[in-house]
């Protein structure tokens, strides 16, 4: 190889190195706001903000969906399999809403511990299959606990 | 090059001339887009019609068999782009400047694709059309990338120097593609996390897998199809004062 053209070759390898490092710092500082929503046991522990909006996520603790006659609220429990935080939210749900099934959830924390939710988006899982697999999957073990978050 | 065997280096180094590059391609041409044709044909009637519905989404996530491939290709596209950059930064090859750029439109093309049927699965199944999580802003970002390239190679008018502007900048956006693959699994999203590329086994059926997968290779080939088109009337404009142009319009 000529020199000159090891030479462009070394500066665009430096170029991209450059690159990288600067984002890879840039995106660590920035960990937390590229966060899209807080686990409930951040929530928990007192991680997320106080009297400010944010996102929580987690699966919907099956059983838990209560629906009190005559309004839109709906009580639901949500965990990541190790805390647990009650929301409450009044509207419509997305078609994907079900227990067993991850969504993350808009609103703040009250005073008494509960999530009020303004918006409810639920969160699709990477797995994809026919009913009658996942009715047979059903059949044979209770669905796996990991996996939707 | 001591790494690449002789015949394929010889392959290229013969398509990096010109007149042989548009021959050989004006060949090629028609049987790549003969394969893009029925792979499509295929791999649509298996998505559309054979495989069968969702145990949770029903029908709507049929919406993959053009989403997944075409996000695939953005990245792909763009990988290209950079690489074809780079070459022409270093050896100055005149058809790997022009293969990068006649990329460019392309991958902006997929990458509007994947964010627009993105977007219009996303309504019904998370409950909005948008959110600014990590997946789908850095997508967006690389819709931008594309954006510059194409914008920065018109606003120069001496297309060399274009050319050496726009590999820098693609070379520079490549951070973008590692960031774009691993957001889901690096920060918490509200988009899913990654089905076919796990390493133990995909997380989707097999029936609904095959044509994914057909789809993906049609896309390909798509590619090639408009990429090379593309390549050929940028090449003959560049051209356009050299004997063997002029031997073709005689």
């Amino acid at each position: 190889m000529k020199p000159i053209r090891r030479q462009r070759l070394i500066l665009i390898g430096l170029m991209l190195a450059g690159m990288g490092l600067a984002v890879a710092f840039a995106l660590k500082s920035f960990n937390e706001n590229l966060m899209y929503f807080f686990s409930t046991t951040e929530v928990v522990e007192g991680k997320a903000p106080e009297n400010a909006l944010f996102r929580i996520g987690g699966m919907v603790v099956d059983g838990s969906v209560d629906r009190p006659a005559e309004s839109l609220l709906v009580r639901f429990k949500l965990t990541d399999f190790n805390k647990e935080v009650t929301v409450e939210y009044t509207g419509i749900l997305p078609d994907l809403f079900r227990e067993g099934q991850g969504i993350v959830a808009k609103g703040r924390l009250s005073e008494n511990g509960v999530f009020v939710a303004e918006e409810v988006l639920a969160k699709h899982d990477e797995n994809y299959m026919p009913p009658e697999v996942a009715g047979s999957l059903k059949m044979q073990q209770k669905p796996s606990k990991e996996g939707s978050l | 090059m001591f790494l690449i065997p002789d015949s394929v280096g010889r392959f290229f180094h013969r398509m990096a001339s010109p007149p042989h590059f548009y021959t050989f391609t004006g060949r090629l041409l028609p049987w790549l887009t003969a394969i893009f044709i029925i792979l499509t044909a295929v791999g649509l009637y298996g998505g559309l019609f054979l495989a069968p519905a969702d145990y949770q989404q029903g029908d709507s996530y049929r919406i993959i068999y053009i989403h997944v491939p075409s996000a695939w290709m953005s990245l792909f596209i763009y990988v290209v782009m950079a690489v074809a950059g780079a070459i022409g930064l270093v050896w100055r090859i005149k058809l790997a400047e022009i293969v990068m750029i006649s990329s460019a439109t392309v991958g902006a093309g997929f990458t509007f694709i994947a964010l627009l049927t993105g977007s219009l699965w996303g309504k019904p199944m998370w409950g909005t059309w948008w959110v600014w999580d990590a997946r789908l802003t850095s997508e967006l970002i690389l819709l931008f990338l594309y954006l510059g390239v194409i914008a920065l190679y018109g606003a120069i008018d001496d297309k060399r120097t274009a050319s050496r502007a726009v590999a820098i900048l693609a070379i520079v956006g490549v951070v973008n593609i590692p960031i774009i693959h691993y957001s889901v699994e690096w920060w918490n999203t509200l988009h899913q996390g990654p089905t076919v590329s796990k390493i133990d086994k995909p997380s989707i059926h097999v029936s609904m897998l095959i044509p994914l997968l057909t789809m993906a290779v049609a896309f390909k080939f798509y590619y090639l199809v408009a990429m090379l088109q593309r390549a050929r009337t940028e090449l003959i404009q560049r051209e356009r004062n050299s004997q063997w142009v002029k031997g073709l319009i005689e």
